[in-house]
């Protein structure tokens, strides 16, 4: 005889496994993001800034946008000759539309009287090209610095931005995974009437529940462990803090987005409901809490919000315990309010839930 | 095991009340019912008779509006937890997870109750044992009801609830479910089911409610329901006329007729020898010059006290959907 407890948490995992789209969402689909997205922002050899010289092309019609073709040969020779430029000409109207579309950085206007820079200063890209190019220009023209300048390059694991990022996805399938995994599941099992059928039997409820939150838990030590270990491998994303402290967060984490799980499907009764709510209640917290970028991006008055969401903490914890190495003791904050939201949730799903 | 002779449930007085924003449904309305031990009980009526809330009530699955409801002498609100254990259920309809195999649904609800019967023997009480190893979500329609009921069987009840345990399946399913049904009553377990089918309720049941608009509008075994017409033949019939022939005041005067109405349908005679009535029905036709398009004769069956209770057959889906 399998004690009711055993025989719920195997029934969850059994139709979990049995699920390969589950299984995809679930763990596939976070470390294809983790790796899309460290491919695209690795690290990268300095971009080289593309500018463009205007020159007059021959049977052109007359303009008064006419550079001084002397000026503009020698503007452009001293640009080629400096690696960190793509140099190339363009006549007329054809530049103000490279610039629009964002083909070149910066247009390069070299008349008798000076240099006429044509760029767009929203662009952070067309700024330093600006600079450069005046740097480069100025120096051609015989210009001599007086301070030296040595440079000297600091690359290390623990400061780009796929250390940034793997905490966030981890905090991100945390939430993720509580939600969907506990929320929609109740909510597919109301619309079946299972949920109805078992409490038509002698099962306790809170075997039930228990068994719900006993198999996040099984779920989410893979979740963990699979993008830790695809950050570590691919990546060289190293955590500097235990990995006992990384566990008990994410714990804490999966726990905390369960019992809002829980909650957001407490009463809902079709498919659509809970998908709203759902999408009401991760939305925010995708922007705000600093799974892809910083939230401290986020104006002032708006930080007490964002602090508080649980996705806001978990993400903090997670990143101070894995790039900071920062011990349990440090994030106790943190954790309490991880804590806090968990029990109110849980105690309030279970005052509200309906189980026909 | 022997079940204890007696009263298996008793409920009087059973009202429940849906309130939404447009309308109050009184889904129940005043029901009184007594379901002896060891036998099995039919509740019959058309769609939104009230069935399925009255036998949900019973399960304690709805708390009722007002009214008295005792289980295996027990009541709801005082030993939810034991009323649990001793009874088995199957509800109108229940998709168990998909991904599960039979087997394994069966050890999960077997795994809820002190005693019962092996998950095994479950499989084979309701023949499913070639689908044992199967998943849920490949089983037909028959089987799903099948496996539905095996979970009601799991935790050896001594009162099953079936609610309409044949709905929606094929003639061949549903006759395989009766004989698994017919099995158990012999084995002495009280058994209550809806339906609204009156050869399920003639077929299986020792003693039928007939439910309409929330109440019990006939009680008594089938037999005894059927006896109440007057005749336990029908004739029916129609005429290339219509309905404009005669008149059922002229239909009851024929010799050996009990009941006569005129419907869309055609006449139907409820009458006590059909071989002495036919002859002079045929006369009084031919003396009429009526031609006739159609005619059968039949055994009275439930259908036909239903229709004679409420002026209405019981395929008729214009009532409430409140159950």
């Amino acid at each position: 005889m399998t004690s009711p407890f055993r025989a719920l948490l195997l029934s969850r995992l059994r139709e979990f496994y049995r699920e390969p789209e589950a299984i995809f969402w679930v763990y596939g689909f976070p470390v294809l993001l983790a790796i899309g997205l460290g491919i695209a922002f690795r690290e990268r050899p300095p971009e080289e800034v593309r500018v463009d010289v205007l020159v007059t092309r021959a049977g052109a019609a007359p303009s008064s946008d006419v550079p001084d073709p002397a000026a503009a040969a020698a503007a452009l020779v001293a640009l080629q000759g400096d690696a960190r430029f793509r140099a190339r000409t363009c006549a007329g109207e054809e530049c103000a539309q490279r610039l629009r579309l964002g083909r070149t950085d910066i247009v390069v206007v070299a008349r008798a009287d000076g240099v006429e820079f044509r760029f767009d200063p929203t662009r952070p890209e067309s700024v330093l090209a600006r600079a450069r190019a005046e740097e480069a220009l100025q120096r051609a023209a015989g210009r001599s610095d007086p301070v030296a300048i040595r440079e000297r390059e600091v690359k290390e694991p623990g400061s780009r931005y796929i250390d940034f990022l793997i905490p966030g996805l981890l905090g991100m399938n945390l939430m993720g995974g509580g939600l969907w995994g506990i929320g929609f599941v109740i909510v597919d099992m109301r619309v079946r009437k299972l949920l109805k059928r078992l409490v038509a039997t002698p099962m306790r409820r809170t075997d039930f529940l228990l068994a719900m939150m006993g198999s996040r838990i099984l779920f989410m030590l893979p979740e963990v462990a699979l993008l830790l270990l695809a950050g570590s491998l691919l990546f060289q994303v190293r955590v500097q803090g235990s990995l006992v402290a990384v566990l008990a967060v994410s714990l804490l984490g999966a726990i905390s987005f369960a019992g809002l799980g829980l909650l957001v499907a407490c009463r809902a009764q079709k498919i659509e409901t809970v998908s709203g709510l759902m999408n009401v209640v991760m939305l925010p917290m995708w922007l705000l809490s600093g799974i892809f970028f910083s939230s401290e991006r986020f104006p002032a008055a708006l930080q007490p919000v964002i602090q508080a969401l649980p996705l806001t903490m978990l993400n903090d914890a997670l990143r101070a315990v894995i790039l900071e190495g920062a011990g349990l003791a440090s994030q106790s904050l943190r954790i309490a309010g991880l804590v806090l939201w968990g029990f109110v949730s849980f105690v309030l799903a279970l005052r509200w839930f309906r189980w026909s | 095991m022997q079940p204890v002779k007696g009263v298996a449930i008793r409920c009087s007085g059973l009202r429940k009340r849906f309130v939404s924003r447009s309308a109050m449904v009184d889904a129940v309305d005043g029901l009184d019912l007594e379901v002896r031990s060891g036998e099995c009980f039919g509740l019959l009526g058309p769609n939104g008779a009230g069935k399925t809330t009255t036998i949900e009530i019973l399960e304690g699955l709805l708390p009722p509006t007002s009214g008295e409801v005792e289980v295996l002498g027990g009541r709801w609100d005082a030993h939810p937890d034991d009323l649990r254990q001793r009874i088995g259920i199957s509800l109108q309809e229940t998709r168990f997870a998909e991904k599960l195999s039979v087997r394994e649904t069966l050890v999960l609800f077997r795994s809820f109750y002190r005693r019962g019967i092996a998950p095994e023997e479950a499989i084979a009480l309701v023949s499913l044992q070639e689908k044992s190893g199967a998943w849920v979500g490949k089983l037909s329609g028959g089987q799903r009801q099948r496996l539905a009921v095996a979970c009601a069987l799991v935790g050896d009840p001594e009162l099953l609830f079936l609610d309409e345990p044949t709905t929606g399946l094929d003639p061949q399913s549903r006759r395989a479910l009766w004989e698994i049904l017919r099995e158990l009553r012999a084995r002495g377990r009280t058994i209550l089911l809806t339906t609204h089918y009156m050869d399920e309720a003639e077929r299986l049941c020792d003693r039928v409610a007939v439910v309409d608009h929330g109440r019990v509008i006939a009680l008594g075994s089938p037999a005894e329901l059927v006896a109440r017409l007057g005749g336990e033949h029908v004739i029916e019939f129609a005429l290339e006329a219509g309905p404009d022939g005669l008149r059922e005041e002229d239909y009851r005067g024929l010799p050996g007729v009990s009941g006569a109405r005129i419907d869309l349908e055609g006449v139907s005679l409820t009458v006590t020898e059909p071989h002495v009535t036919l002859p002079a029905l045929l006369e009084r036709l031919g003396r009429e010059r009526l031609a006739l398009a159609r005619l059968a004769t039949r055994h009275v069956s439930l259908e036909d006290v239903f229709v004679d209770l409420t002026g209405r057959h019981l395929r008729d889906d214009t009532a409430s959907s409140a159950a």
